[in-house]
This record gives C-alpha cells, sequence and structure tokens, in this order.
C-alpha cells in the first residue's frame, strides 16, 4: 500500500511538472478574479504544488532517516 | 526620515546579530552549522530567506516591467515545484549523511564521498566562480536601493558599501546562529512590507482592475506570455531551480537543522512563501510600465524602488526599503558565511601543516575569509552594470548544471572521482563557453533557439559523470560502506 501511494505521489510530481507548460493560455489575454489568466494559472500552480507537498511529506516520508537520527540520539 | 528608518533598521539587525553571539557555543561546528540545533520554522525562514534575493525583488520586477506576467511561470512557479522537490529527495539524505560523518562543508563531503582531495579543491574554485555573481547582485541592489530612496544623497557606492558592512558585522559576531535569527526576522519583514508596499502603490494606481486596465491599453504584451517568451524556453527554464542543489550556502542550511522532520515545514510552505513575494514584484514591474515608460535593460532594476518612491514617499519609502534590503541581506550573509566555511575547513584546516586548528582560530579564519571575500564582491560591484536577473541566471545556470555531481555521490554507489571530475571540468568548460557567447546579448538562449544554455551544459554533465564512471575502475568497497 505504502509503495504504491510513494509511486503515484511521484507519479503526480511528473504530472504537475508537465502541466507546469501551459500552452492552451499562451495568448490568452482574459482577466479572471481580477488578474491575467496566465498568472493567475502560475498561483494555482504554486498552491497545487503545496498541496502535493503535503502528500508527499505524509504519505511517501523517507521514515528511515528518523529511524537513524533516533538511533544516533540513543 | 527615509534615511533614518533604514538607519534604524540596519541598526536593529545588528542587534539581532550581535544577540545571538550570547548563545555562541565558541566551537567551529556552532559558528558554521549552529551545533545542528535549527528547528522547522528557523529553518524554513532561512532557507526561503537565503533563496530570495535581490533577484526575487528588484531581478523580478525588472524583468517583469520588460516581459510582463511570464516571469511568474519562468522562475517563481517551476521553482514552487523543483525546489521542494530537492530539498525532499537531495536535502534530507544531505542532512542524514552530514549528522553521520559530522560534515561541516559541501566540499568535505564530496572529497570524502569520492576519497579525492583534488576534487574538493576543484569543487571548491569553482562553486566559489560561481558565486561571486550571486553575491554581486546583492551588493548591487542594495546601493540602488539606497541611491534611489535618497534621491542620490547616498550615491550607489554608499549603499552597497554599507550593506557590505552591516552583514559582515552581524555574520561575524553570530555566525550561522546569527544568520539564522536575522534571517528568519528578515523573511518576515520582506514578506510582510512586500505586501504592504503592493496594497499601497495599487491603491494609488486606483486599485487592481484600473492599474491592469491601464497596462491593457498601453501595453497588452505584458499580460499574456506572447512572444516575450517560447514555450521551449518556459520548459527549459525549469532546469533553472536545480541549482539549489548545489549551493554550498543551502547545503550549509541543511546541515543545521535539528532533525529529519525538521524539513517537514520548509517542505510544506516553500511554495506558498515562494508565490507571496513574486507575485506583488512581478504585478508591480508590470505596473511599472505606466508611470515609468521607456526604461531600457538594467535600468529597469530600479523600477520598483522608483514606484515606492512615487507613490510612497516619506516614512513608508523608508520602511519599504528596508524590506528590500531585509530580501538582499538575508540571502548575502548566508552565502558569505557558507564559502567561508568551505575556505577555513576545506582549505585552511584540511591542507594545514602541523597541529589541528583550534577551534578559536576556526572562527578567526572563517571571519577573515568574510572580510576578504566582501571585499572582492564590493570592487566588482563599483564596475559591474549589468541586468541583476541576468547576473543570476548565470550564477543559476552553473550551479543546476553541477546537480548530477550530487545525484551521484547520494544515488549511484559506481559513480567514481574521474566521473565527478569529468562533470565539473565539463560545466566549467560549457559555462565559460555560453557565457561568453551569450553576455552581451539580453535574453540569449542557445543559437537563440529559446533552449537555455543551462539544458545543453546540464545534459553534458550527465554524460560526463556516467562515462567517466563507467570508464573507470569503480570505488573502494570500504569508501561507498561508509555512504550507502
Amino acid at each position: 500500500m505504502n509503495a504504491t501511494v510513494r509511486r503515484l505521489l511521484y507519479l503526480g510530481l511528473f504530472v504537475l511538472y508537465l502541466l507546469h507548460n501551459d500552452l492552451w493560455l499562451w495568448d490568452d489575454p482574459r482577466i479572471v478574479l481580477g488578474l491575467p489568466i496566465g498568472l493567475l494559472y502560475h498561483i494555482g500552480f504554486c498552491v497545487a504544488a503545496t498541496g502535493l507537498m503535503v502528500l508527499l511529506v505524509n504519505y511517501a516520508w523517507p521514515s528511515e532517516l528518523d529511524a537513524e537520527d533516533e538511533e544516533q540520539s540513543a | 526620515m527615509t534615511t533614518i528608518i533604514i538607519l534604524c533598521y540596519l541598526g536593529l539587525v545588528l542587534c539581532i546579530g550581535v544577540l545571538s553571539n550570547r548563545f555562541f557555543r565558541g566551537t567551529g561546528e556552532d559558528y558554521f552549522v549552529a551545533s545542528r540545533s535549527i528547528g522547522p520554522f528557523l529553518l524554513l525562514m532561512s532557507l526561503f530567506g537565503t533563496n530570495m534575493t535581490a533577484f526575487a525583488i528588484l531581478g523580478a520586477s525588472g524583468e517583469a516591467y520588460h516581459t510582463g506576467i511570464g516571469v511568474f511561470a519562468l522562475m517563481p512557479s517551476g521553482a514552487a515545484l523543483i525546489i521542494p522537490t530537492v530539498f525532499f529527495f537531495i536535502g534530507t539524505r544531505v542532512w542524514a549523511l552530514g549528522k553521520r560523518h559530522n560534515l561541516l562543508t559541501q566540499v568535505q563531503y564530496f572529497r570524502r564521498r569520492w576519497d579525492s582531495d583534488g576534487l574538493g579543491l576543484l569543487l571548491f574554485v569553482v562553486m566559489l566562480a560561481l558565486l561571486i555573481p550571486y553575491l554581486l547582485i546583492g551588493v548591487m541592489g542594495g546601493g540602488i536601493t539606497l541611491a534611489q530612496v535618497t534621491k542620490g544623497q547616498i550615491p550607489q557606492w554608499a549603499g552597497g558599501l554599507l550593506v557590505c558592512l552591516v552583514v559582515l558585522a552581524y555574520v561575524s559576531f553570530g555566525g550561522m546562529r546569527g544568520t539564522a535569527w536575522a534571517n528568519a526576522f528578515q523573511t518576515l519583514v520582506f514578506m510582510i512590507l512586500g505586501g504592504v508596499t503592493f496594497f499601497v502603490i495599487v491603491d494609488k494606481l486606483g486599485g487592481l482592475d484600473s492599474a491592469l486596465a491601464q497596462v491593457a491599453a498601453a501595453h497588452p504584451e505584458l499580460l499574456i506570455k506572447g512572444d516575450n517568451i517560447s514555450p521551449i524556453k518556459l520548459l527549459t527554464y525549469t532546469c533553472i531551480p536545480l541549482s539549489v542543489g548545489m549551493f554550498p550556502h543551502l547545503f550549509t542550511h541543511w546541515l543545521t537543522a535539528k532533525s529529519a522532520r525538521t524539513f517537514r515545514w520548509p517542505l510544506m510552505f516553500y511554495p506558498l512563501c515562494i508565490a507571496i513575494v513574486w507575485i506583488p514584484s512581478v504585478l508591480l514591474g508590470i505596473f511599472g510600465s505606466i508611470d515609468f515608460p521607456g526604461l531600457k535593460g538594467a535600468a529597469a532594476n530600479s523600477v520598483l524602488v522608483k514606484m515606492i518612491d512615487l507613490h510612497a514617499p516619506g516614512a513608508l519609502a523608508g520602511l519599504l526599503a528596508a524590506g528590500v534590503f531585509a530580501a538582499i541581506m538575508s540571502s548575502l550573509d548566508s552565502q558569505v558565511l557558507s564559502i567561508s566555511n568551505m575556505f577555513t575547513q576545506d582549505i585552511v584546516r584540511h591542507y594545514r601543516k602541523g597541529d589541528e586548528l583550534s577551534e578559536k582560530a576556526q572562527v578567526l579564519w572563517g571571519r577573515l575569509f568574510v572580510i576578504a571575500i566582501f571585499a572582492v564582491t564590493y570592487v566588482l560591484s563599483l564596475v559591474s552594470a549589468r541586468s541583476i536577473f541576468t547576473l543570476a541566471v548565470w550564477s543559476f545556470t552553473g550551479f543546476a548544471a553541477l546537480f548530477p555531481v550530487v545525484v551521484a555521490a547520494l544515488f549511484w554507489k559506481r559513480s567514481t572521482k574521474y566521473g565527478a571530475f569529468a562533470s565539473v571540468l565539463t560545466v566549467a568548460a560549457l559555462w565559460c563557453y555560453f557565457f561568453f557567447q551569450g553576455w552581451k546579448i539580453p535574453g540569449y538562449t542557445v543559437g537563440m533557439t529559446g533552449v537555455m544554455p543551462v539544458v545543453v551544459i546540464l545534459a553534458a554533465s550527465v554524460v560526463a559523470m556516467i562515462v567517466g564512471s563507467l570508464l573507470t575502475k569503480p570505488p573502494a568497497k570500504v569508501t561507498v560502506d561508509k555512504f550507502f
């Protein structure tokens, strides 16, 4: 289960990386929510990156590092 | 009034540095990595504040002035994903190795990992050379800011000198602990004052809708990516943030963490912090085209300060300029401390004949090198007239191209010192080649195809590492076992 979740989250990193290239908004001058849509999209991208990092920290954390730290501290 | 506020702010930062000296334990480990005692909040603020410099404040607004909203896609948006990912895969492992092997510097790690003094020396020289342009933008940014807000009463050379002296003082007194404290304080200052600046100036422009409408009427090209950047440039620019994997100052900050779990906050909140700082910078740069049309090249570096001066004069201008200073100094301090750390540990201490260097002498050598590097940077700042954005991107390009070195060191047992040598030398040679090709051409890309030089250098660096390692004898098992 953990390995599958970890792989899915790594895949999420790659998908998000691809989504960074917003070719479909390149020449779009619309103002949405008070901001140019090309800027708003990338602000949303930062929020999505935050969400993915929260998931990585909670479900794909390299727990062997914590164990090693505890060993050394002991 | 403005000058008094800035001077008070600088005095406050100095006090924080001096105060932290009361907690100084008198050892090299405490001076350079704060005895590995930094908690989650301070680590987040240190890593973020160190990485946000004049580049993010003055460079971003200057570049947005010329190229519009695409700047946000080019740098902060890609960095919001790449940088925490590097912290996750690289930073946490470096921290663990640092604790296990009592590492104080990046060069120390690579030298021991591949059992090669020569490689350590080469990396020290290359990284020092690449860091100079990065230091330079801080000193230049300080000078530009002070000259603008005082309307030339304090010339640019004096502003740069003041920044150097203040950072020199608190780094010398407080070492890494003082730097981390001052970083946290200054990061909060520039995040809060950046927001205040944005709202004050936008209000004076008649609100966000009105400001955007004025830009849409005069410079509609700034509100789309359009021809200002190409899709291939956006794609290849995402290699630039890989530079955080090899920045000596971030490497040192990783080593200061109290535990692996300390990294959780920086990982989760870094993308939000980067958006909070860059959104006002980019938008104010674009709005600068309304009030100050026609600025050419590096002249746009000062557009943000000009906007502050025009729309928020007096006390507020002083506070807002202090925010710019905060961003500049919170990077300069860590950069200077990390290279003085490498100089002390990897040159003076490592090559010293006779007795081991005492803890007190290590700190003294560190302080002397801080003075020397500031002197060199300051002199260079007097003769440099380059765009802050361009200078930073060239520095990032070199560090990003060295990324395969840290990846191989951490994840590839079969990698050898010859592979690492080949990789570093390839980066040095190609970086020089592209630098001299593109130095005088604004927006230079490889053959003007839109491909950033970093991609070519990075690819060559990967190939050199793989080929150099596979063609040479595998590393000794005893060395590999120490690190895996």
